[in-house]
């Protein structure tokens, strides 16, 4: 039995040599160069790292300006942060005026943008025809494409109008922190829709079924099963959205006003951080001066307000992430 | 014994389209009360078809329309005044491939009655939970990870789950839609050894690609194939035994003995 075992195995591996030879003539398996490859590859490379280099250049460039900026004597970090007048004529620098309409502009626009951007996602991924999506989705689309200075226009001669019949002329000053927050919120909109919408499409039809089966209506089906499941993309919706509204400056360098005020009233007129920057930046500033720099440590804030957000929305989308594969 | 209280569920005439296509082809099907009827035939012959739309599941397809009846307690569930949603609590389906909620065991279980309008306090939703995962013999495996995801199961476990969780709405059928075909054998054992349990209390239909399945654990079957227009059709209807040991038709024989599908 062994024998006759051990007498197949020669047998084979004698079959197997004498192929072998025969392959080593005819095929060829050694390496060839590809230099098209190789340039490709380059490129892509190039294409990631120039990302990579250019987001370094603005942080050295901002950090730079802002170091000047912290190191001038006339200044300190903690006025900075916690001034409640910004006149940099006088030399006051606290940041709090800039920054609270910044947070009222965007507080306003995500009472738009989130509700409206949410209801309109749940309506086009679960109930909406195939017509009606096929009419809305563009049109979402176009809202998106609109210029950001046509719509801080619409906020100037459609929106504080419209406010000021409703409240009246005397509390609703001209330039004001609603319109532009309101207006924001319905740029911002399509934006939480297409993302909050793809968060749900991607929600596995076998879910929505077994919802189905056990006798869920449709409200109930996209309201506790659909939406938790896709709510860490929903979660990074609102925060991209956030993100954007803090960063907006066209609508509310038209209509918000121009000037620093520290005041919670919406009706308003006041100063974001990023309005503050285009019109000191569009005037004619002395290099070097501190004016000139100070600006920069507000960009420098800006910026730190949104990375926070947006690694506060990994952690977030990471907490509720719901894997359902 | 009369007609309703033998029977269940009902097909006449029964013909499902999706778009223009005809899917099924008139079927006529009586599913008797506490029984198994298993469904068998090649893919595509429209069998998960006939079963969804034996709770109006197809209604989710928007090309999807069913002629014919389907009666269910002498109404007909396609009747113009008749709701699905109260339609699919009391007909309840496992799925092909297990999907609980990527919810907690226990909120899995508790999702149908909450959404039923259920109003008991928390301690009669605990004992309706176990209850239920008891009668799906998944109680042992799981009674104590019941805030445990239920994906973090295993894949028999999952469809278990998925009973339990229709178990607890109470219906009266339940619709199976090839429960096992992403099952293990063991899983898939005690998949079939359930169904006999729930059996007593439930009716049930299957739909299966496993012939062997079908000729253990079900009381009839229905044959399906396609006719010439790529329509379903049920070739033999009757006694797993009878179907499987004295087929009728040539072609369920030819179907069974492996001679094709």
């Amino acid at each position: 039995m062994d024998d006759k075992a051990s007498a197949g195995v020669s047998m084979d591996s004698r079959v197997a040599g004498v192929r072998r030879e025969t392959a080593e003539t005819t095929l060829n398996l050694r390496k060839k160069s590809r230099p098209g490859e190789n340039v490709i590859q380059g490129f892509l490379l190039f294409c990631g790292v120039l990302s990579m280099f250019t987001t370094i250049g603005i942080v050295l460039v901002l950090g730079n300006e802002s170091l000047h900026f912290f190191t001038n004597d006339n200044v300190s970090i903690t006025e900075f942060l916690t001034g409640t007048q910004w006149s940099p004529q006088i030399g006051q620098f606290g940041i709090l005026p800039l920054l609270l309409a910044t947070l009222v502009t965007s507080f306003i626009a995500m009472l738009v943008a989130l509700p409206l951007g949410l209801g309109a996602a749940i309506y086009l991924s679960e109930y909406a025809s195939p017509r009606a999506r096929k009419i809305l989705k563009p049109v979402l689309e176009v809202l998106a494409g609109v210029p950001t200075i046509v719509y801080g226009y619409f906020a100037l001669t459609f929106m504080t109008p419209l406010l000021q019949s409703i409240f009246g002329k005397d509390t609703v000053n001209i330039y004001n922190m609603a319109a532009a927050g309101l207006v924001m919120g319905i740029m911002i909109l399509p934006l939480v829709c297409s993302m909050s919408e793809d968060a749900l499409s991607a929600v596995p039809r076998s879910l929505r079924e077994g919802a189905y089966g056990l006798g869920a209506t449709r409200l109930e089906t996209a309201t506790k099963i659909v939406v938790p499941a896709g709510l860490s993309g929903i979660i990074a919706a609102f925060v991209v959205a956030i993100s954007r509204a803090v960063g907006e400056t066209m609508i509310v360098a038209v209509a918000a006003g121009a000037g620093p005020n520290f005041t919670l009233n919406p009706f308003a007129s006041a100063e974001t951080m990023t309005g503050h920057i285009a019109r000191i930046s569009g005037g004619d500033l002395s290099y070097d001066s501190i004016d000139y720099n100070s600006i920069f440590a507000i960009g420098m804030l800006l910026f730190l307000l949104t990375l926070v957000l947006n690694m506060g929305s990994r952690r977030l989308v990471r907490r509720f992430r719901e894997v359902y594969e | 014994m009369t007609t309703q209280d033998r029977y269940t569920l009902n097909a006449r005439n029964m013909s499902v389209f999706y778009g223009s296509f005809k899917a099924i082809n008139s079927v006529n099907l009586d599913i008797e009360r506490n029984k198994i009827t298993a469904l068998i035939g090649p893919s595509g012959c429209g069998k998960s078809t006939v079963l969804r739309s034996f709770n109006r599941m197809n209604d989710l397809v928007p090309s999807a329309r069913v002629e014919g009846e389907v009666i269910f307690h002498n109404q007909n569930l396609y009747a113009p005044h008749v709701d699905a949603v109260e339609v699919r609590r009391r007909i309840g389906m496992v799925f092909q491939k297990p999907n609980p909620f990527p919810k907690s065991i226990y909120d899995n279980i508790a999702f149908g009655p909450r959404i039923s309008g259920w109003k008991g306090s928390k301690t009669e939703m605990d004992d309706l939970v176990e209850h239920s995962l008891r009668n799906a013999a998944l109680w042992d495996d799981v009674k104590d990870k019941l805030k445990a995801s239920g994906l973090a199961l295993s894949g028999g476990q999952q469809q278990r789950l998925c009973i339990a969780r229709a178990l607890a709405v109470e219906p009266e059928v339940i619709l199976m839609d090839e429960p096992c075909s992403a099952l293990d054998p063991i899983s898939t054992l005690k998949i079939e050894e359930l169904m006999m349990e729930l059996k007593q209390r439930y009716t049930i239909v299957i739909v299966t690609h496993n012939m062997q399945q079908a000729a253990r654990a079900s009381d009839y079957t229905a044959f399906f194939l396609m006719n010439a227009e790529r329509a379903g059709e049920i070739v033999e209807y009757g006694p797993t035994g009878d179907l499987f040991t004295n087929p009728k038709d040539k072609r369920t024989e030819d179907y069974i003995t492996g001679r094709f599908g």
